[in-house]
């Protein structure tokens, strides 16, 4: 038998599977090959269970906050800022903090993640220190995220209390930076860079990894220059992957919430950064773009948290309704990486 | 690509042109340059629901002023006070005697407002039939660290002999702190036999499940949950005659010790020159008192809320000096 099949030795991977299949089917009347076979059944369906106990766990917990907030999502709800009375509650004032927080934090960790990615995959020699770095980064990727809030706390909110009195750099009519920054959107979007940024790093590496060596070599041999190669190849081939990691560093960074409180985020606000609380208020009054990350927040995570801690059954609806839209914010910027990618990977041509 | 360096020399000149100044900020002022003032309150999670209640009715009275309220613990509000970032602490316990040493070092001078009363509550569950007082030092047999008791026998020949669920705030909680102080009579000590809960909900849950179950939290919490739990009258000496249950009534008049206890504001008499604090505190011993039975807690005697009144116009007296 066993030549009967080296004689028909397949090339492809299709051709493997249905050759063993029909070796399989011809001598599964041994024992031994049936309890062989019949472990690779169990093997196979207790994998599909455990998707499927995942899945299901989701489905069920989804289900439970879709069920608990029938009633009370409504428009109004992102209309409307935090109250006491939990019909009137809304997440406007979380949903703006939690845009400038985000916004802030992907302007500073993208560029800060891929850059240190592609120096350490397309530039840094193999020596000790780029070794340690390395090594320390997937480490770093582990660390809990309220301990990098009470680093932030030291460094960006206190900054170390170097400033006897605070000081206010100021542009009249512009911008006013407090020093140290203290309870501010951008000292936390700060913190909340340092917790993701391991994250995109190593997500970019992997992506720069990915890169068949080929492509380079072919780059640098046609006279392309390194930053050339970099620009025009290796970039734009590793955008999907980029794009992926950068979306799930955003969206853990969009739950946090032990960093922000760590860091003197408001637990209940009713007013927005700067008070931009529409979309509109950023074309009709831009100047106050840059008051927004200068100023107090409360976020959507900590909101949820204020509520579900509420005494009574009261605010469950409430809460259950932040959760949705969060998860809603959460899809949209999914759905916003699917594009990219689909944009991305559209370009690349080999 | 190529606007990136005139784009980078036109925000240079930006700055340039228009003076860039450092100076030394105004304490406690707001950044908002909208002519929105703001008062700055953080401190005890106990406090907080009274405090945001009033916060958001004084918003409404008052339209240029924004209260947020941070809640970090009694704890982190007094070091806040310290530190001189905040207009007004919320304490669930007086000022410790380090802290107030630490404030005048730091030269910042605060007074105490005393605007509600909590009455920490003991419940078991509606079924329980064998138990309604208990003596304060039957309770320390049972929570303090190292405890003999297991079952309701272990207290009382008389009670079941079923093993005793405990339930309780988590070491995080000022209910914990004053807890284990009064009872156990040491802060931060209590048996390892019980299950610490950060949240009253479950505490309350826990309880209203379990027929053998005992728990504490605020009366907040009992109130909501009043018809799934049955509340301990507590005596504070060796006789249950002299057990008192908790009540509205109980809790405000004093009797019902020694599990009530006094709820603060801390304000910073600086602030106090701030017309919005001035007036937001005013309001706090007004019209927002009756947001305090709103918030679940007990309001204070009248003879109590005027004696804090009195102390707040010295204070503003001696601000205006």
């Amino acid at each position: 038998m066993s030549t009967s099949v080296s004689e028909v030795l397949p090339t492809n991977s299709d051709e493997v599977l249905s050759v063993a299949a029909s070796v399989n089917f011809i001598s599964g009347s041994s024992p031994a090959m049936r309890r062989r076979l019949l472990f690779s059944r169990v093997f196979a369906w207790t994998c599909r269970l455990a998707t499927y106990s995942a899945l299901g766990m989701l489905v069920a917990l989804l289900a439970s906050i879709f069920i608990s907030c029938a009633g009370r999502l409504s428009l109004d709800f992102v209309r409307s800022v935090n109250s006491v009375d939990p019909q009137e509650a809304g997440i406007l004032a979380g949903l703006w903090g939690t845009f400038w927080l985000i916004s802030l934090t992907g302007m500073m960790a993208v560029p800060l993640g891929v850059g240190s990615a592609v120096y350490l995959e397309e530039y840094a020699a193999d020596s000790f220190l780029n070794r340690l770095i390395k090594v320390n980064l997937s480490n770093l990727a582990g660390v809990p995220s309220i301990v990098y809030g009470m680093l932030g706390l030291t460094v960006f909110v206190r900054m170390f209390d170097l400033f006897e009195k605070p000081l206010i750099i100021s542009v009249p009519g512009l911008i006013r930076i407090p020093l140290p920054l203290g309870d501010k959107v951008l000292a936390g979007a700060m913190t909340m860079t340092l917790v993701i940024l391991p994250i995109v790093i190593i997500a970019s590496q992997e992506a720069l990894r990915a890169v068949p060596s080929s492509i380079r070599m072919a780059s640098l041999a046609l006279g392309a220059t390194r930053w050339q190669t970099i620009r025009h190849q290796v970039l734009p081939a590793a955008l999907p992957g980029i794009v992926t990691g950068v979306i799930l560093a955003i969206s853990r960074a969009i739950g946090e919430t032990a960093p922000l409180i760590m860091i003197g985020a408001l637990t209940v606000a009713r007013f927005c950064p700067a008070g931009i609380d529409s979309p509109m208020k950023l074309l009709t009054q831009p100047h106050r773009i840059l008051q927004a990350p200068l100023d107090q927040f409360t976020a959507m995570p900590i909101e949820i948290f204020h509520w579900a801690k509420q005494p009574g059954d009261d605010f469950r609806p409430v809460a259950a309704s932040g959760i949705v839209v969060l998860l809603m914010v959460l899809l949209l910027f999914n759905g916003i990486a699917v594009w990219i990618r689909y944009r991305a990977s559209r370009g690349v041509r080999w | 690509m190529k606007l990136f360096a005139p784009a980078l020399v036109l925000l240079a000149g930006i700055f340039l042109c228009c003076g860039c100044s450092v100076e030394e900020s105004q304490e406690g002022v707001s950044v908002s340059d909208s002519g929105i003032k703001r008062i700055m309150i953080d401190g005890s999670s106990t406090v907080e629901p009274i405090v945001s209640r009033i916060a958001e009715r004084f918003e409404a009275e008052y339209n240029d002023v924004q209260v947020p309220v941070k809640v970090t613990g009694t704890g982190t509000g007094f070091r806040e006070m310290i530190a001189g970032h905040i207009d007004i602490a919320n304490a669930s316990r007086p000022i410790k005697a380090s802290e107030k040493a630490e404030c005048e070092q730091n030269s910042i001078e605060t007074i105490e407002l005393k605007i509600g009363i909590d009455g920490l509550t003991i419940a078991v569950h509606p079924e329980n039939d064998w138990v309604s007082a208990m003596t304060v030092a039957q309770l320390k047999k049972l929570w303090e660290p190292g405890s003999t008791v297991k079952t309701w026998k272990d207290l009382d020949p008389s009670w079941p002999d079923h093993q005793i669920s405990l339930y309780g705030a988590g070491e995080e909680s000022g209910t914990f702190d004053y807890f284990t102080e009064v009872i156990v009579g040491k802060e931060d000590s209590i048996t390892e036999n019980y299950s610490p809960s950060a949240d009253d909900n479950v505490i309350a849950t826990g309880v209203a499940g379990d027929k053998y179950a005992m728990g504490f939290f605020g009366y907040a919490y009992y109130q909501k949950n009043s018809s799934k739990l049955k509340a301990l009258a507590i005596s504070n000496t060796d006789s249950l005659n002299d057990a008192v249950a908790p009540t509205a009534e109980s809790i405000t008049s004093g009797t019902y010790v020694p599990l009530s206890r006094p709820l603060f504001i801390y304000v910073k008499k600086a602030s106090l020159a701030r017309p919005e604090v001035e007036d937001f505190v005013r309001f706090c011993l007004t019209t927002g008192q009756s947001s305090v039975s709103e918030a679940g807690y007990v309001a204070i005697s009248e003879a109590d809320l005027n004696t804090t009144k009195q102390s707040f116009d010295d204070a503003l007296k001696s601000a205006a000096r």
